[in-house]
């Protein structure tokens, strides 16, 4: 079989049931049970940290040394 | 010692600069080389300047001055462009205004690539640029990553657009739309494109948050997309290092199919998914509650990624592209459909409870239209791309109205809504300097786009008629000619619909210097702070 014949039956067949299958597993996993929480909270981000970095005492590129997740 | 490595490569940009502009074939290539000569030799004078000087503290807070430096500039190349776009758009009336005193410099030819790039990557590129610096800064809780090399992505972007607009007026294009620069402003802008990318990312790696915001997925597709995108479809060889013209690698109908794979990508991902990371951000911001479905827009981003890059073909309907690859393209931007919805869906229903926003606030009602016309556009899309429509659309000014109905209402009012929203933020200011202004602002680019609109799908569907039209012979009935005169009066409509748009533009700039300037004079509140 030709390089392009096989590559193609590869990308036809076996890359478009990967994607496919991706796709719907990245569905499936977006509405899993306890999602709702965990999502709220990250929708909130835009409301934090509006005027300065997240730490108060930051080091000299602005990252913190240990690392604090925000409530 | 980092100083050092700078100067001496500085020097050598400026010594190779100056054999060019000597040995340079032709004119853009001589002047470009004169422009890196003065930008490298400008920059060697100023880091020499800074050579041995003691280290300053590193700042803290968040790098918001090249942000700055962003809304003065997509403030700047906003008016530029929609000028350049009204010139046009009369010299299309009336081609008397191609003066003979002017060419070939002030030709159509030369000055419709100037408009195209201006407002595309001129003030698009700006406005992503720099509001994904404020995004990314804000939603990660972390400065900047890399110190200047983000200001290098500034100048950087801003030389490659000089460079780019000097070359279209000189002559110099590789022909290819939205895509015209030639190899050695390609290879720049890769450069600064991948100084983008790396701040991008290393903002996002030191990031306080545990996840990272979706406007932040959509803005890192469209940095690596447009990455990807550019590297392929400028794959050329130069003729010579000492001229501008190059040569394409891919010929024939692959070289269309990878410019339309590019070009559509172009839209998807420069002024969709770009332009998404902004509303994503900005509407809930403005509307002072968090966005209507996370998961909407999770799924929303997964299926703008997985479907837009195959619509690419539905631009090459009945050329030499098989059948299979065209079908492909239309069947994909059919689909492209519901996640476009989905995201607009997902915009306008942020306003769930605070639809009376909509009375007191201008910039939520910028938003606002500009979902309204990206849901319009994302319909109209879709539709066009069928064969059987597009056998009327193609060719036709109905495309261009598509264009601008998507260019101007959905990335032109957001970016607008944008710029209002951050320039009191960033200069310090309760709000901006006029509230009426931006109420002017809002309704004289409102009824700009649709003059605009209304009279392109008018002509564009005339002239695809006329095209068709056939005797009872089967002979043609009208020439090309007869549509051009037939077109005249939709032509001036959209002239003004653009005369419309630009006032409103120069308004929006006046605002944002009067702001700047430092003055308050009307009261009513932008917008409720987030609880």
């Amino acid at each position: 079989m030709e390089t392009q014949s096989l590559l193609q039956q590869i990308a036809d067949n076996w890359l478009l049931v990967w994607m496919g299958t991706f796709f719907l597993g990245v569905i499936l996993w977006v509405l899993r049970p306890g999602s709702r929480k965990l999502y709220a909270d990250t929708a909130n981000i835009p409301f934090r940290n509006e005027e300065r970095p997240a730490c108060a005492n930051a080091c000299a590129d602005g990252a913190c040394q240990t690392k604090e997740l925000q409530s | 010692m980092g100083n050092y490595f700078k100067l001496a490569a500085l020097g050598v940009i400026a010594l190779f600069a100056a054999m060019a502009a000597n040995w340079g074939r032709d004119t853009a290539y001589i002047v470009h080389a004169i422009i890196i000569l003065g930008v490298s030799g400008l920059m060697f004078i100023r880091v020499l300047r800074q050579m041995e000087q003691p280290a300053m503290a590193a700042p803290t807070g968040y790098m918001d001055d090249v942000v700055r430096a962003g809304v003065v500039a997509t403030t700047f190349w906003g008016v530029v462009g929609f000028l350049v776009g009204v010139i046009i758009a009369f010299q299309l009336a009336f081609p008397q205004l191609n003066f003979e005193f002017l060419q070939p410099f002030g030709n159509f030819g030369r000055l419709r690539p100037l408009h195209t790039s201006a407002v595309i990557f001129a003030f698009g590129g700006n406005a992503l640029i720099m509001s994904s610096f404020y995004i990314v800064q804000r939603t990660c809780g972390a400065r900047l990553w890399g110190g200047n090399l983000a200001w290098f992505v500034f100048w950087g972007y801003n030389l490659f657009i000089v460079l780019a607009a000097t070359g279209y007026l000189l002559g110099a294009t590789q022909s290819k739309e939205y895509a015209e620069p030639e190899w050695y402003i390609d290879i720049w802008l890769t450069v600064v494109w991948v100084a983008f990318l790396a701040v991008f990312m290393g903002t996002l790696f030191k990031r306080q948050e545990r996840h990272i915001y979706v406007a932040n997925w959509f803005l890192l597709a469209f940095i690596v997309t447009v990455a990807m995108l550019h590297v392929v479809n400028n794959l050329s060889i130069p003729v010579s290092i000492w001229g501008s013209k190059s040569v394409q690698v891919f010929s024939g109908v692959q070289d269309a199919m990878v410019q339309w794979w590019y070009g559509h990508n172009a839209v998807g991902f420069f002024l969709t998914a770009g332009f998404l990371g902004m509303m994503y951000y900005f509407v809930p911001k403005q509307a002072g509650r968090p966005i209507f479905s996370y998961k909407l827009s999770i799924i929303h981003f997964w299926a703008l990624i997985f479907l837009y890059i195959w619509a690419g073909p539905h631009h090459l309907h009945y050329t030499a592209l098989p059948d299979w690859a065209s079908t492909l393209g239309m069947v994909f931007s059919i689909i492209l459909w519901m996640p476009s919805w989905g995201g607009m869906i997902n915009g306008l229903m942020t306003l769930q409870g605070a639809w009376d926003k909509l009375r007191t606030d201008p910039i939520i009602r910028m938003m606002v239209i500009s979902l309204a016309f990206y849901g319009m556009s994302t319909f109209e899309g879709p539709m066009m791309s069928i064969r059987a429509v597009n056998s009327l659309s193609h060719y036709t000014d109905w495309t261009i109205g598509h264009v601008h109905s998507g260019a101007l209402g959905w990335n032109g009012m957001i970016t607008f809504a944008a710029l209002y929203f951050l320039t009191p933020k960033l200069w310090g200011r309760a709000q901006m300097y006029s509230m009426s202004a931006i109420n002017w602002h809002f309704w004289l680019a409102t009824i700009g786009i649709i003059l605009y609109a209304a009279s392109m799908w008018v002509t564009g569907i005339m002239e695809g008629l006329m095209w068709r039209e056939v005797d009872a012979n089967g002979f043609l009935v009208n020439s090309f000619a007869d549509t051009v005169s037939a077109k005249f009066p939709m032509y001036v409509v959209r002239g003004l619909g653009g005369v419309l748009y630009l006032t409103g533009g120069i308004i929006m700039a006046w605002n944002i210097f009067m702001t700047i300037r430092g003055g308050v004079k009307v009261t009513a509140p932008v917008g409720v702070p987030a609880e």
